[in-house]
């Protein structure tokens, strides 16, 4: 079928989404065209750029893009095409092209804000219409990039809201992230941790809401970790891997308590009261730091503040702590690549980065044995949302009617709601664009 | 070097694959000395020792022991149907040897198959294996695993390479 603006709508009901939102290679074909071009999506970390010349290439939505660090220190986004045949200009992921960038197929020169240099047999051009159209204009640079301390989002379209109203008060999950340094700067570090799951992204994504799964989804690997822990006294101190992996297996009522909080345009913060991060070591030479840094009553604020996961949708979950991102990067309808990238947090001792890395490690690596069960199962929901006989996704977990329209609200932990409003905000910017 | 040793080491390795590959999973954590690791950098052969990049997995005793208790747990999702697992080594090459201390280093390029129901990778890397002699045995103080493309997006590897 040929999908429509008022088909989109009818595909999320108040309380449950159509299964085609997860299955449909058409949607899919919609999503990169219409829902990616209207909203904001993280392409990577200014740290990992730090000289002029580094870049770093990133494809979002099917688009090759690179970014760029600038003579003046500025950061610019580039589409990784030659204007001239369409060679890719940058062949790895990262690096520095030096001065300029040069395409290898003809040689064609860029300066580092894309725009022409020189190409060779420049007479042979001239009296033609070279300069004077796209292929003469050089690199295409994007129009719609922001830096937020040091995050940088793109949009890919002139549709949609501007940066800060589409993020809103959602930024302040950066802000927490960041404040977790004493002088307010984070280095990405330690690579990558890469998965390919063969599902559709809004699954992965609407998991990172989910505080029900982990009692029966995780249940093997928190028994096997409780069995090797068992007979440890209360107050023995755990390693830093038990620390990580025995909260997972937290009942109902703990995820419950924990709490969230939607914001306009499908963000989210769960875990605004406490989370299974609650409980790491304290560390005291760094909260005096802190204290000493941000004053009292910010450096209580900031430490405290300790949520699951806040959702900077539809690309972006940030742990406060430990200090690590998680980047959802769609690739077909029935597969996606997940990121798990580490921070460095400034001014705070090497223990920090040792939790980022573990975690990130225990639990998003391809080897991960908390993440095996999660991935199976959502492979297996990819293929068996193809069963006839019903054709929704069911997210009746507490609605309310009057919840609809709310902007921010707070809600319970185990309430659908923050899924809801991942969907909602998806129907949104999907038909922003699209033809009634 | 006598070669009834190195024939001896060579041995341990090839018996080592052979645990893993028929799921004898509590012979082959016996294998490992107390503080032994096993561990697979995500940079594979280019990272060094000590670096701060981190790895698809860096575990010790603990963490081995509990990845297979999990995968007994009838609960383990991802375990149905079971994974199966398939080494096949190129000739162990002994590369340090120090018969006195009872310390030797071996070097094992390998491919690795790992199937579930109608789902098939293979992965290729190398081993190298330190391994100990106490009390006449040979134990494992840390396998490192070198995936050609450890830094790739990988799906799911759910056994040991």
């Amino acid at each position: 079928m040929s999908y429509r603006r008022q088909d989109i709508q009818r595909l999320v009901q108040h309380d449950r989404v159509h299964r085609d939102l997860y299955i449909s290679p058409e949607l899919f074909a919609l999503e990169q065209r219409h829902f990616f071009a209207n909203t904001w999506s993280y392409l990577g970390h200014t740290s990992q750029v730090p000289q002029a010349g580094d870049y770093l290439a990133v494809d979002i939505a099917g688009r090759p893009l690179m970014m760029v660090r600038q003579p003046d220190g500025g950061i610019r986004v580039l589409q990784n095409r030659c204007p001239h045949k369409g060679s890719p200009l940058v062949g790895e992921a990262c690096g520095n092209v030096g001065k300029f960038i040069r395409c290898p197929y003809h040689a064609w020169t860029f300066k580092l804000d894309g725009a022409p240099l020189a190409v060779p047999l420049k007479a042979a051009y001239e009296g033609t219409a070279l300069k004077d159209c796209e292929s003469g204009q050089g690199m295409v640079a994007l129009k719609h990039v922001a830096v937020y301390r040091d995050f940088v989002f793109v949009k890919l379209g002139d549709a949609g809201p501007g940066f800060e109203a589409y993020f809103g008060e959602a930024l302040r999950s950066i802000d927490f992230l960041v404040d977790r340094s004493p002088v307010g700067r984070l280095r990405i570090e330690g690579g990558v941790l890469r998965n390919i799951i063969h599902c559709n992204w809004k699954m992965y994504l609407e998991n990172i809401n989910d505080t029900v799964h982990p009692l029966s989804t995780h249940e093997s690997a928190t028994a096997a970790a409780g069995a090797l822990w068992q007979g440890q006294p209360a107050d023995a101190p755990k390693p830093m891997a038990m620390e990580q992996i025995l909260p997972f297996g937290s009942g109902f009522d703990f995820f419950d308590r924990m709490g969230g909080r939607v914001y306009p345009n499908g963000h989210s913060v769960l875990g605004v009261n406490f989370s299974i991060h609650s409980g790491y070591a304290q560390v005291p030479e760094y909260e005096a730091a802190m204290r000493a840094a941000h004053g009292e009553q910010r450096a209580t604020e900031v430490l405290q503040h300790s949520p699951q996961n806040a959702v900077c949708f539809p690309s972006l979950s940030v742990k406060g702590s430990p200090q690590a991102i998680r980047v959802i990067r769609p690739l077909a309808a029935d597969k996606m690549m997940l990121e798990a990238w580490s921070f460095r947090v400034e001014g705070a001792p090497e223990v920090l980065f040792e939790r980022s890395m573990m975690y990130n490690r225990l639990v998003f690596s391809p080897m991960s044995v908390v993440a095996h069960d999660d991935v199976h199962l959502f492979e297996g929901m990819q293929r068996a949302l193809h069963a006839d006989g019903n054709d929704w996704i069911s997210l009746h977990r507490n609605f309310r009617p009057d919840e609809l329209g709310q902007g921010t609200a707070d809600c319970n932990g185990t309430n659908e709601l923050l899924m809801r409003n991942q969907f909602r905000a998806w129907a949104q910017f999907m038909s922003l664009t699209m033809e009634d | 070097m006598d070669v009834n040793i190195e024939r001896e080491l060579q041995d341990f390795i090839v018996h080592e694959a052979h645990l893993i590959d028929t799921r004898q999973l509590d012979d082959w954590l016996a294998l490992f000395a107390e503080h032994a690791r096993y561990w697979i950098p995500l940079h594979g052969a280019a990272q060094t020792e000590g670096d701060a990049v981190n790895s698809l997995a860096d575990e010790d005793r603990l963490l081995l022991a509990l990845r297979i208790e999990r995968l007994k747990n009838p609960r383990a999702h991802s375990q149905r149907p079971p994974s199966r697992c398939q080494h096949v080594l190129q000739t162990p090459q002994l590369l340090r040897s120090d018969e006195a201390a009872g310390r030797f280093e071996l070097l094992t390029p390998f491919l690795y198959v790992e199937a579930q129901g109608e789902r098939q990778q293979m992965l290729a890397g190398t081993a190298r294996h330190r391994l100990l002699r106490r009390d006449g045995r040979l134990q494992i103080e840390q396998k490192r695993v070198d995936l050609l493309n450890a830094g790739e997006a990988l799906p799911a590897i759910q056994l040991f390479p």
